[in-house]
């Protein structure tokens, strides 16, 4: 039926003879269970249509949280040459560094607890949330340039976070040469009032408390010291800016494929070579975007600090990490015993670099890098960390999440928002939204187990389970 | 998805349907010629983000879009959510003027969003390319489009 290989326990190999164009191999993460349900879906075949693009090195790769995308799957992972390959805005998707950041607090649950149900509110009530809600961060357009161009530092520059928090963000919260010329007004304008929310679909804020520890000594370097601890995990993008940027560069590259002769299998793949003003152009505007939900995600922070101050008084919620998941970055790795220039597209994945490796943060540098995977609301999120292993095999990336597995239609045919609401309620889980209707699209029966997740990227060596955490309050978008 | 089963609700006089695909929305809007399609596909994706009947016809802006077929679908789409964004446009109905080789005009009705007065429902974030497709069958368009959600 299908020309797949199994390689190991939880790796299988696509051949190029799978569908004719394919440039490599695709690689995919996944159990036997996982497997089944994989190939129920067409996500075989979108991992082997990225193999199609110009200059891909390596495996067409895939983790196991993939499910069905449009063009790229999502949980995919391709490198492409810088020289002669290209760039696919569908590589990264929509929502350019969609990514999530985790703080660590002083806290314990018992402590939390009784005043869970004050804190959510207020945590729903100062961040906007939802479909069509506006920021109170209020930009110009000569200040949404600077945003662009400065990321999370125009935040803290502006009181709204602390010097530290930048060290602990992927590329510290901000690329450099992000043009903003590339950025089309409309992008602009889209952006504008929108920074400092948290936006809907699957972007959430979410309080938890550790639940289990499985490794001491890396999660006392990432500052988790015990059971019950609570984190906050904050989940979202560069919000209508990244849409817009995608949306607008897609086009352009219907023109390049032409221009190039690109054959592709879908044209959600459009891409355009690197080394081209459309590749560059695009690079250079998604730079833009990334920047945007780093000082995004900053704002959200602030507000996140001043509802817990508020309510417990003078507390502490330092930055674990803050990493983005859908992104594409260029990248130096060793592929065949040579080092090369890639770009790296991850969408929906996470970047999961080993200890010693340059880019990470100096506090890091001897454990490796935080790899901050949240589950479904009712179930649990994880921290991992960074191993060889994914450096050597995957460029250095891992598992996002959990991964649907029922579409948003199925979720609500068999579950009610309002019983989600009080099914996670029953269970002390305080949930604050603005669509009870849209929670049962993100209730736990959409998504695979994370656990099950989990065990395929620690056992297959990609990352490395740190510490798991069960939610207590969410704010759901 | 089994396309011959929802295409009798044409019959019923549906304007479109919606189909599951994984982690996004499908839909399939219908029309007796490609401009009412391009009319209900729109009214279809803002069905998604609002509550049709809490929007009031208040506004009426002319939009204009170039592209051919299927481009076209996706550029109308997404002008669209570019004003629901940038300027917090929700619109409830549409009339397209007029239509050539590979641009159109149209109107769109609407009121600006009033969190007060619209329960708004899910975001849209752009549509796609992925399994887009416009098609006559008998004497019915049919346009196909998957929205990021």
């Amino acid at each position: 039926m299908y020309k797949l290989r199994r390689l190991d326990e939880f790796r299988w190999e696509i051949p190029p003879s799978y569908k004719p164009g394919m440039r490599t191999s695709g690689l995919i993460y996944a159990s036997e269970d996982m497997m089944e349900q994989m190939k129920e879906e067409q996500v075989l075949e979108q991992v082997a249509n990225v193999a199609f693009l110009p200059g891909i090195v390596g495996y067409s790769l895939a983790m196991p949280d993939i499910h069905w995308g449009y063009g790229f799957p999502i949980g995919g992972v391709a490198g492409t040459r810088v020289e002669d390959g290209v760039i696919s805005p569908g590589g990264v998707g929509f929502d350019i560094n969609c990514g999530v950041r985790l703080l660590k607090t002083n806290l314990t649950s018992s402590e939390v607890a009784p005043r869970m149900e004050e804190l959510m509110t207020k945590l729903f009530q100062r961040i906007p949330s939802g479909l069509g809600s506006q920021g109170k961060i209020r930009v110009g357009e000569k200040e949404m340039k600077e945003v662009l161009a400065e990321g999370a530092s125009w935040a803290v520059e502006r009181g709204l976070g602390e010097k530290e928090d930048l060290e602990l963000c992927e590329e510290e919260g901000c690329i450099k040469d992000a043009g903003t010329s590339k950025v089309s007004d409309k992008a602009k304008k889209r952006g504008i009032p929108q920074l400092g929310t948290l936006g809907s679909g699957n972007h959430f804020l979410e309080v938890e408390a550790v639940e289990e520890i499985y490794d001491k000594e890396t999660a006392r370097a990432f500052g988790i010291e015990e059971v019950g601890q609570i984190l906050v995990l904050i989940h979202t993008g560069s919000r209508g800016l990244g849409h817009q940027i995608c949306t607008d560069y897609v086009k352009l590259m219907g023109e390049a494929v032409r221009e190039f002769h690109i054959e592709l299998p879908d044209r959600q793949l459009a891409c355009a070579p690197l080394s081209s003003a459309y590749g560059k152009d695009y690079l250079s505007a998604m730079k833009c975007a990334a920047n945007y939900a780093w000082a995004n995600r900053q704002c959200i922070t602030h507000f996140t600090r001043e509802c817990f101050r508020e309510v417990f008084g003078q507390t502490n919620l330092d930055l674990i990490y803050d990493i983005a998941h859908n992104i594409a970055k260029l990248e130096t790795h060793t592929v065949d015993g040579k080092k090369i220039s890639l770009c790296i597209h991850r969408k929906g994945a996470t970047r999961a670099f080993p200890p010693h490796h340059p880019d990470l943060p100096s506090r890091y540098k001897d454990v490796g890098q935080p790899v901050l995977i949240p589950g479904d609301m009712g179930r649990y999120s994880y921290v991992a960390v960074g191993t060889e292993r994914a450096l050597s095999e995957t460029f250095g990336s891992t598992c996002h999440g959990a991964g649907r597995l029922k579409s948003r239609g199925e979720a609500k045919r068999e579950l009610k928002g309002g019983e989600v609401a009080s099914e996670l309620a029953s269970r002390g889980i305080v949930i604050k939204t603005g669509s009870i209707s849209s929670l049962a699209e993100e209730a736990s029966l959409a998504y695979k187990d994370v656990a099950q997740v989990m065990e395929v990227v620690d056992r297959a060596g990609i990352s490395r389970k740190v510490t798991r955490s069960r939610p207590l309050g969410v704010v759901k978008g | 998805m089994d396309i011959q089963c929802k295409l009798h609700y044409i019959m019923d006089g549906k304007r479109y349907v919606f189909f599951d695909h994984t982690a996004d929305v499908g839909i399939i809007a219908y029309g007796k010629d490609f401009r009412e399609a391009l009319e209900n596909v729109a009214c279809a994706m803002f069905s998604i983000m609002v509550n049709l009947k809490e929007v009031n016809e208040a506004i009426c802006r002319i939009i204009e879009v170039e592209g051919r077929e299927e481009e076209l679908v996706v550029n109308w789409l997404n002008e669209l959510l570019y004003l629901f964004d940038a300027e917090s446009l929700a619109f409830c109905r549409f009339e397209v003027k007029e239509m050539s080789k590979d641009k159109m005009k149209a109107l769109a009705f609407g009121e600006k969003l009033d969190p007060k007065k619209h329960k708004c429902k899910m975001g849209v974030k752009a549509a796609t390319y992925h399994r887009l497709t416009v098609a006559k069958e008998g004497e019915v368009y049919k346009v196909q489009v998957i929205l990021d959600v």
